[in-house]
């Protein structure tokens, strides 16, 4: 890579000297001239936003004309704003100036327009989804409603079952297996579990469902849909994610507290439960809650284990459940006729789920920040 | 660590009970982590014994009455064609947002982007599949209509177009979006790494700051790069309910390369997600089959991303 520089620094330096040999001559016989420059141009602070700003009311002339679009202006405008940069930074400033300028207005636009699908998409469900996030919502279930009305309170109840037998059964397993990869692991075992752990993130989810499916099907006969078999789905999805979000945890336990519980004559295991898992043990609470977080809103898995169903289910081993994205999914597949309280139910339903994520997300976000170890 | 370990063993303590909590504790552990492995390995060989009697079943009795290949091919096909267009339409996305939030943004700002990209990657896929089928399918009409008129020779962008606008396109737009958390969150992971020596020597010599991320970054973060986008492509594959709302389409059994069409193939998951709840017999091993294909393809780019990821581990010495 210096070889690189050296070669590069080399090649602005004939380029500087082909354009201004005057001033280069100048300045190495020690004769400054009061002509020559020490800094070299620049654009003024306020140059690339005046253009932006120019360019946008300009475009937004022109398009009022020809019919107006905003994805069509913001475009026009932020592809114009960047030539206009490029060319006048080049004839002020030099090729190399220019590049970067222009490599700043397309990284920082590229950023401007993947947020844009973002904001949308948080727009459209809050809008879309408030039509029907009322009380009733959640004090009904579905249970014999056609066209208006229902709620999903079967679909809550699922999705709390469902998740929290997920959950009761990956968590214990993945916060286990991370203390092995980072205490007690070492040769081939380790290296192979630290492996497939980390290929197993990228099962896809329709494959574990398929998987709970196909492990059910033997003991109970085709066919079989209960909402244990979802579980068993998602804790496939779900152990990954709390062994890599535990195991990070246990790497910024300082080795010295393990060492001061050594020192004083206090057993392996011991240690590892008074002194380790305490001293962690906020950042394995808030990685466990963002694993729920990611596998609560989980469809297709569910779709092919849990099935639908349309009333209150408790008992995840006797029949079908419905999580909520399985009844969002649903409402949205399959609606009745007139269509609308269906769709409504199933935006309702996608923006109670955001929610539940989102909380899941800050709470665990803000318990990591409140109590977890100091790494700097 | 380990030499602490043996010191403790070494200590004369009264054996005996500790030993046994100590044997436990550890046996405990170990236990946890072959049981992830055995649950790895479960999920292949339940999936073959469901899938074996559609791979030894008569070709006329597959879905399609040509054969499990026949039946499998377009299907993955389709999965492919959707993950790359998520792909490449993602990762120049992707790795400009971890360029901008390393190295562009505020400090402050830069901090609140990278929560917000992690919360992004925990919206759940239906959210994002509503959201692609009732505001992005619509609004991609004009720019569909648009490569039909201009780019319409090219095979891909064969008319006629869809009159919805849920086409492959757009379905691999939305796993585009989808995916980007993922290979933005690895990539600006290991930007953040580069080391300062490398990045204080390119300013040193001069170099603007794109120069600087060129010459230091950009190096630095290659394998990462890499890496991050086949765990994209890994997700892209396997995800389901966006392409399954989108498309919408089951069992089609031909090829089919038109992207801006609304008679698309679905996806390997997609077709899963919408056949499975329906059928019975035979056609669900055979649905199985198909999951099989699936989780051996994921598997190989999952392998080969980790490769890759650990290769480069060696390699720097980065944790």
């Amino acid at each position: 890579m210096r070889e690189r520089a050296t070669e590069r620094e080399r090649r602005y330096e004939v380029e500087r000297d082909g354009r201004e040999p005057e001033d280069e001559r100048g300045r190495e016989a020690g004769t400054t001239d009061a002509r020559t420059p020490l800094v070299g141009g620049s654009l003024p602070r306020w140059g690339p936003w005046a253009v932006f700003s120019g360019v946008t009311a300009a475009v937004a002339g022109v398009l009022s004309v020809l019919g107006f679009n905003v994805a069509l202006l913001a475009v026009a405008s932020v592809v114009l704003t960047g030539a206009i940069i490029y060319g006048w930074a080049r004839a002020v400033e030099g090729r190399r100036k220019a590049t970067d300028r222009a490599i700043t207005i397309a990284v920082s636009s590229a950023f401007a327009l993947a947020l844009t699908p973002l904001i949308s998409l948080l727009f459209t469900v809050t809008s879309r989804g408030l039509a029907r996030f009322d009380v009733q919502l959640f004090t009904e279930s579905m249970r014999g409603v056609l066209g208006e009305g229902g709620g999903i309170q079967h679909a809550i109840v699922g999705t709390l079952v469902i998740t929290g037998v997920a959950t009761a059964a990956s968590v214990p397993i993945g916060i286990m297996a991370a203390i092995y990869l980072h205490e007690y692991g070492r040769g081939r075992l380790k290296r192979a579990l630290t492996f497939f752990v980390d290929v197993m993130t990228g099962i896809p989810s329709i494959v574990a469902g398929l998987f709970a499916y196909a492990l059910f099907v033997l003991i109970y006969g085709p066919g079989i849909r209960l909402g244990v078999m979802g579980a068993v789905a998602l804790s496939v999805l779900m152990i990954p994610i709390v062994v890599r979000s535990t195991e990070e945890m246990l790497r910024v336990v300082p080795n010295g507290l393990r060492e001061a519980s050594y020192a004083l004559g206090v057993p392996k295991w011991r240690t590892i439960v008074k002194v380790v898992l305490p001293t962690s043990f906020a950042g394995i609470v808030s990685g466990a809650m963002i694993a729920v977080a990611r596998i609560i809103g989980e469809t297709a898995p569910l779709l092919i284990t849990t099935g639908v169903f349309n009333s209150v289910n408790f008992n995840p081993f006797d029949g079908r459940m419905e999580n909520l994205a399985v009844f969002a999914y649903n409402e949205y597949a399959t609606p009745g006729i007139p269509n609308e309280p269906y769709i409504d139910r199933a935006w309702a339903a996608a923006l109670t789920l955001l929610l539940i994520v989102m909380i899941l997300f800050f709470v665990a976000r803000l318990i990591s920040a409140r109590f977890g170890v100091k790494t700097r | 660590m380990s030499t602490t370990t043996d010191t403790t063993a070494a200590v004369s303590h009264p054996r005996g009970r500790q030993r046994l909590g100590d044997r436990i504790f550890s046996g405990g552990a170990t236990a946890a982590g072959i049981t992830i492995l055995v649950l790895l390995a479960g999920v292949a060989t339940f999936l073959l014994i469901e899938a074996w009697p559609a791979i030894t079943a008569p070709a006329e009795d597959i879905p399609g009455g040509e054969g499990l290949f026949r039946f499998i091919l377009p299907l993955a096909f389709a999965t492919v064609v959707s993950a790359l267009i998520g792909l490449v339409v993602a990762v120049p996305f992707a790795i400009a947002i971890a360029l901008f939030i390393t190295h562009y943004a505020p400090r402050r700002l830069a901090q609140s982007m990278g929560y917000l990209i992690d919360l992004l990657a925990a919206v759940p896929s239906i959210v994002y599949g509503l959201w692609g089928v009732s505001v992005l399918a619509p609004a991609s009409l004009g720019v569909l209509q648009w490569l039909e008129g201009n780019v319409g020779f090219l095979p891909f962008f064969e008319g006629p177009v869809s009159s919805t606008g849920r086409t492959m396109l757009v379905a691999g737009v939305v796993l585009a979006v989808m995916i980007l958390p993922i290979i933005t969150a690895i990539t600006r992971e290991v930007f953040l790494q580069t080391p300062k020596a490398h990045k204080e020597a390119a300013y040193a010599l001069g170099a603007t700051r794109w120069e600087m991320i060129r010459m230091a970054v950009l190096p630095f973060g290659r394998s990462a790069m890499i890496s991050g986008s086949m765990l994209g492509l890994g997700r892209a594959l396997g995800e389901t309910m966006a392409v399954t709302i989108i498309l919408s389409a089951s069992g089609a059994s031909i090829f089919n390369l038109g992207l801006i069409s609304s008679a698309s193939n679905p996806t390997i998951a997609a077709n899963i997600a919408l056949d499975f709840p329906e059928l019975s017999g035979i056609s669900v091993n055979a649905l199985i089959a198909s999951g099989l294909v699936l989780f051996a393809i994921t598997l190989a780019v999952n392998m080969a991303a980790r490769v890759v990821i650990n290769r480069r581990r060696e390699f720097t010495g980065a944790a």
